[in-house]
């Protein structure tokens, strides 16, 4: 009887003295938290994608509740989330233009020459370890092995006949498969921009027209036809100027390799 | 004594390592082991508290629960140690120190209900250690589970990249890498230093 209720005792009065320890030290060791980062944290989409350049969400919550970081850098959120964090904030949202992922290649299986038939592992970035920087005859091709899509935490991304495409409703444009592509092709694109050459090479037109049935051969038909003058052919590859784009879609209409892409 | 000391320290590391031949610690073994990194923090965690409770434990079991004949109760009240010492360290790593509980800070919660710290400390009493063998074997204990952790992260990593049966896809795989380095570790088997 005597041992029970000694050890009753000793381990109550263990529990109570850490409790006691563990009560006192959460408030001596209370860390004071700013309340607007955890409202800020909430409006945040909360992928953790790190497309505004912060580690994670609640890293980015807590830069902007110290006010070191502009309110509108959540890409997945968009101009929602700015808009609630500026209110939270007490500032204005800058607005921020949502961006979408692009791949400019259109070298799509049995169009685009092979240099070889690749049979490794599922990784661009192994592919490229073969003679040459490509599977593909053309060097600035999308090699579509799919490293692209395994780093797109919202499913938006998919090698379809061999080139990675966006599916621009889901694509957040966080720019993690921009990151993640060894060729380092995919860029960001403002969403509003309707019209884009899906190509990347920068040889010469004989060369092209050899090795893709889709490349740009650089034959300047629609620099020369742009009502604004907005697409210019730069190193034998066509390029549109955001800024000067007025979305007419002639561009696209006009290409004789149909590789201007119009997103209606 | 400082012979001692060495024997208890390669012994915890390397001939008696806590997951490769007692087989403690296996779920945080195997589940924060996918990168090197996340499991470099997680065995710089377990050192730390496996240290820390090492010294707690002894002192508790000495002076309290070994005067009053309680020495029955020793796996509950290191329970009880152990769970209160994590939540008291998190809470004052996060005051004084913040960058130390940025670098550990989401391991330490999964270190409380980890049966290699539990085992450590019984073990301390088992082998009749003083209070300096008791730390010492806490702290190297934590460097050997340390040691298999990462090791077996860098192991999983070249996996990902390796060719095997699809039906070993995962968990299997994992679990047959885990064999095999402990095989390995079955050479340091039976080996005394003095």
């Amino acid at each position: 009887m005597k041992t029970i209720l000694l050890s009753v005792a000793v381990l109550g009065a263990l529990g109570a003295l850490f409790g006691a320890i563990l009560a006192f030290a959460a408030k001596i060791f209370h860390v004071e938290v700013d309340p607007r980062q955890e409202a800020v944290r909430e409006c945040l989409a909360g992928a953790n994608c790190g497309g505004c350049g912060y580690p994670g969400c609640d890293g980015y919550a807590a830069a902007v509740a110290k006010g070191e970081a502009p309110t509108n850098r959540c890409v997945a959120g968009g101009a929602e989330a700015a808009a609630k964090i500026a209110e939270i904030m007490g500032v204005s949202a800058g607005a921020a233009e949502k961006m979408v992922a692009f791949v400019p290649c259109s070298g799509t299986t049995g169009h685009a020459e092979m240099r070889f038939n690749y049979s490794g592992p599922v990784d661009c970035r192994a592919a490229m370890l073969f003679g040459g920087k490509s599977n593909k005859t053309c060097t600035f091709a999308c090699i579509g092995l799919g490293n692209c899509t395994r780093a797109c935490q919202f499913d938006a991304i998919h090698i379809v006949d061999g080139v990675a495409k966006v599916d621009r409703s889901k694509c957040v444009g966080c720019g993690s498969c921009a990151d993640a592509c060894p060729k380092s092709i995919i860029q960001l694109i403002p969403e509003s921009q309707k019209i884009m050459p899906a190509c990347g090479n920068k040889d010469k037109g004989a060369k092209v027209m050899k090795m893709c049935d889709f490349g740009c051969i650089g034959c300047m038909k629609c620099q020369r036809e742009c009502p604004a003058d907005a697409i210019v052919v730069k190193d034998n590859l066509a390029v549109v100027d955001v800024t000067k784009c007025v979305q007419c879609g002639h561009c696209a209409d006009i290409c004789p390799r149909h590789i201007i892409n119009y997103f209606g | 004594m400082l012979t001692n000391i060495i024997s208890i320290s390669l012994g915890a590391i390397l001939v008696n390592n806590f997951i490769f031949s007692q087989f403690l610690g296996c779920c945080p073994f195997l589940g924060c082991s996918s990168k090197v990194e996340t499991a470099t923090g997680m065995g710089l965690a377990v050192v730390f508290v496996m240290g820390l409770a090492s010294a707690i434990c002894w002192v508790i079991d000495t002076y309290i629960l070994i005067p009053l004949g309680l020495d029955f109760l020793e796996t509950l009240a290191f329970i009880l140690v152990i769970a209160s010492l994590v939540q008291f360290v998190e809470m004052f790593l996060k005051k004084m120190i913040p960058s130390l509980y940025s670098a550990l800070g989401i391991y330490l919660p999964l270190i409380t209900t980890n049966c290699a710290v539990l085992g450590v400390v019984l073990l301390n009493v088992q082998n009749h250690y003083n209070f300096i063998e008791s730390v010492v074997y806490g702290i190297t204990g934590g460097l050997g589970f340390m040691l298999a952790i990462v090791l077996f992260a860098s192991v999983r990593e070249r996996v990902d990249f390796s060719e095997y049966p699809e039906c070993f896809e995962g968990f299997p795989i994992c679990l047959v890498s885990a064999g095999l380095l402990a095989l390995a570790f079955m050479g340091f088997s039976g080996m005394k230093i003095f």
